[in-house]
């Protein structure tokens, strides 16, 4: 066990993972002798050589595109993309092609990879360096996508998502980089890709999350505490395909849920959970499902602290869901 | 096809063997006084950066003569589409630097209303500069369609699109050359080979023998220029601009030059930038070539060069003094300009904002760093 940034875990998880198998290869715009912009893959290129951790050209369909012949092909490709906001151009590589070979090759072909990207708000990045674009991806059957919000998870989900046999969409918390530490083991361990993580138990409601707003939650819930109200926090790590059991037992345990997401609310993940509860658990739920997310706007700079939940609303949520 | 070696015009010396400038000593000036004060505005917001007052700046040291060059060649009703690393062609056509500097704070001043992060500049006046996209290459074939509607009317304008080596690598310059080849549009695709793309080499970008000769696929004209002579720039641009506006279509202009700094703020490049790189490029300073030559024909002396630096110091230092004392942007902008008309569910998502201000008051300021 060593005490870790998120970062420093995911370092460690694509370590072990080259380690393990030659086949895995790590690449994308400044990977290689860089590290990344953000270093998540720090030293892999002078630990292991160009071959297994590279740069490409800047194109983040020509990554995608390329990722998806390799996996076909047996290599396990861990690309990178910059920031989630620049993943765009590669929609279509993943969205109609990754996600879909399995189906449309009655599973002749497959493209077991992963692609690491970075997303979320925190950092005065603007529009183009803090969307969550979950939302678009999760719309997409084929895709697996998953958020770590711990230095173990990160690590463990990682490697879970790299073993996986079908495409994972790894977005990772860049707020969390490194704002928190935990003990991770060291050597190769996964985390399932199916089962959500209670964050915090409480018996008066539940806060659904992920991602860089389960810190969030959980402090809100501290705030809670103090006024008498205890506060389940689920974190839950996988969000396609999503832990429909574990999120309905969360939500029958308390009768009163809190969604959490820092994507914009139209249409975002936060509609599909509600769903799911009014539709299979309606008779436990004793207030209105309430969200608290992003804006349905884009995503501003200089106002970012106003447009990021933050405790102040997540609190007053809880309360007043609490109170109905 | 491409000549392989980058053309240029001002020899060590300061004479320009060949070439006829035909400017007058004010339009001389003023073309370094440009570079100057995009130097300065470099300098002071790498300066404003880390003493934490602004959050993130782009290094431009080095591209003056490649980013003024081409502006002094253009009109201001030329529309730009730049990349984020561009400061001096705003600054030439007579953007004040207080403009850029609201950008650079994101206050309420900001033309953007602190939407984006800094050196993502808007600006419809002195001259049209399209708004700033992080995303490479996202700009060039919107500069294509652009200049095909100043093509379908009859308009004698054009459009730059301009971006970086790491450009060439996307999508959208593919597309962007071939529909501009197809339409014959009145473009200028400007790629401003700066040796990296944040700290990849242009060996990782590209097999070709260089940038320039991309464009001979699509059946565009491409040239290659010494980027830090702004005489060589200044005449292919000409060229190109005289090409397209009567209508014989568009150029691919690389220009050779050097990023003299990091990507960004937050970048290291003694990382991945060779000392013996950054040093050959440090004695092919773009201000001391074009200064060789006004030197040598009269138009600079000591004081004057003297009291060019020092103005372009006091406005730059002037603009940071006063973006800083600017407001931050109202809560109301974080709902505004996304639709014409503020839609329902926006209203309402707005006003229970302000609502939660009223009753449990506002967010605590973001101390977030770029990147982390």
């Amino acid at each position: 066990m060593a005490l870790l940034t998120l970062l420093q875990a995911i370092n460690d998880g694509l370590r072990n993972a080259l380690q393990d198998d030659p086949s895995v290869l790590v690449f994308g715009q400044d990977v290689g002798p860089k590290g990344g912009v953000f270093l998540a893959t720090e030293n892999l290129t002078s630990e292991f050589g160009e071959a297994r951790c590279f740069d490409t050209p800047l194109s983040e369909d020509g990554i995608i595109g390329a990722a998806i012949g390799m996996a076909m092909n047996g290599l396990k490709p861990v690309a990178e993309i910059q920031f989630q906001d620049f993943i765009f151009p590669a929609f279509d590589q993943i969205v109609s092609e990754a996600a879909k070979l399995r189906y449309r090759s009655g599973g002749q072909y497959t493209a077991p990879m992963v692609i690491r990207t970075p997303y979320g708000g925190g950092i005065r990045g603007g529009l183009y360096h803090s969307q969550s674009g979950e939302a678009y991806f999760c719309h997409t059957p084929g895709l697996k996508v998953v958020v770590p919000s711990t230095p173990h998870d990160a690590k463990g989900l990682l490697m879970a998502s790299i073993a996986d046999p079908d495409p994972v969409l790894f977005l990772e918390p860049k707020a969390l980089y490194r704002s928190l530490k935990g003990e991770v083991p060291s050597g190769s361990y996964s985390v399932d890709l199916s089962t959500l993580r209670t964050a915090r138990e409480g018996g008066d409601v539940t806060v659904f999350c992920y991602g860089a707003m389960v810190p969030v939650a959980l402090k809100a819930a501290d705030q809670a505490a103090e006024k008498g109200i205890e506060v389940c926090v689920v974190d839950l790590r996988t969000l396609l395909p999503l832990d429909e059991e574990g999120v309905l037992d969360a939500a029958k345990r308390t009768g009163r849920v809190v969604i959490l997401h820092e994507a914009p609310r139209f249409c975002g993940y936060g509609a599909e959970l509600s769903a799911l509860i009014a539709e299979n658990a309606i008779e436990y739920i004793e207030a209105p499902i309430k969200r608290v997310t992003g804006f349905d706007t884009p995503f501003p700079n200089t106002l970012e602290h106003h447009y990021l939940p933050d405790e102040r609303r997540v609190l007053d949520a809880i309360e007043t869901t609490h109170a109905f | 096809m491409a000549s392989r070696t980058p053309v240029s015009i001002i020899e060590p010396d300061g004479t320009t063997p060949g070439y006829d400038h035909g400017l007058s000593s004010g339009e001389l000036l003023r073309i370094y006084s440009s570079m100057v004060l995009t130097r300065a505005f470099d300098d002071v917001c790498i300066k404003l950066q880390r003493s934490g007052r602004i959050g993130f700046s782009i290094p431009n040291k080095g591209i003056e003569a490649t980013q003024v060059g081409c502006a002094s060649a253009l009109s201001p009703d030329d529309w730009f589409f730049p990349s984020y690393r561009d400061f001096g062609m705003p600054l030439y056509h007579g953007v004040e630097p207080v403009e850029m500097m609201n950008n650079m704070f994101g206050n309420a001043q900001d033309s953007a209303r602190g939407r984006q992060m800094p050196v993502h500049f808007s600006f419809v006046d002195p001259i049209r500069l399209v708004s700033i996209s992080s995303p490479i290459g996202t700009q060039i074939p919107q500069a294509v369609g652009a200049a095909r509607a100043f093509q379908m009317r009859g308009e004698d304008h054009l459009c730059l699109a301009s971006f970086g080596d790491g450009g060439t690598s996307s999508s959208g310059f593919h597309s962007a050359l071939n529909f501009a080849g197809v339409w014959k549009a009145p473009v200028i695709f400007l790629c401003q080979n700066n040796g990296y793309a944040i700290s990849c080499p242009t060996s990782s970008q590209t097999a070709s023998e260089s940038f320039g000769i991309k464009g001979e696929a699509y059946g565009i004209p491409g040239v290659i220029v010494d980027g830090n002579d702004v005489f060589a720039v200044r005449q292919a641009v000409e060229q190109a601009a005289t090409r397209a506006r009567a209508g014989l279509g568009p150029t691919l202009i690389e220009c050779v030059t050097f990023r003299m700094g990091g990507h960004s703020t937050s970048d290291d490049p003694s990382r991945y930038v060779p000392k013996e790189l950054m040093e050959y490029w440090a004695g092919r300073d773009p201000i001391m070539i074009y200064e060789s030559v006004l030197f040598r024909e009269g138009h600079l002396d000591e004081a004057r060069k003297t009291q060019i630096a020092a103005e372009a110091e006091a406005r730059v230092d002037a603009a940071a003094k006063q973006a800083a004392a600017t407001d931050p942007p109202s809560l109301e902008t974080i709902f505004s300009d996304v639709y014409e008309d503020i839609p329902q569910h926006i209203r309402t998502q707005g006003e229970a904002a302000f609502d939660l201000v009223a009753r449990k008051g506002g967010a605590a300021g973001g101390g977030g760093e770029f990147p982390l």
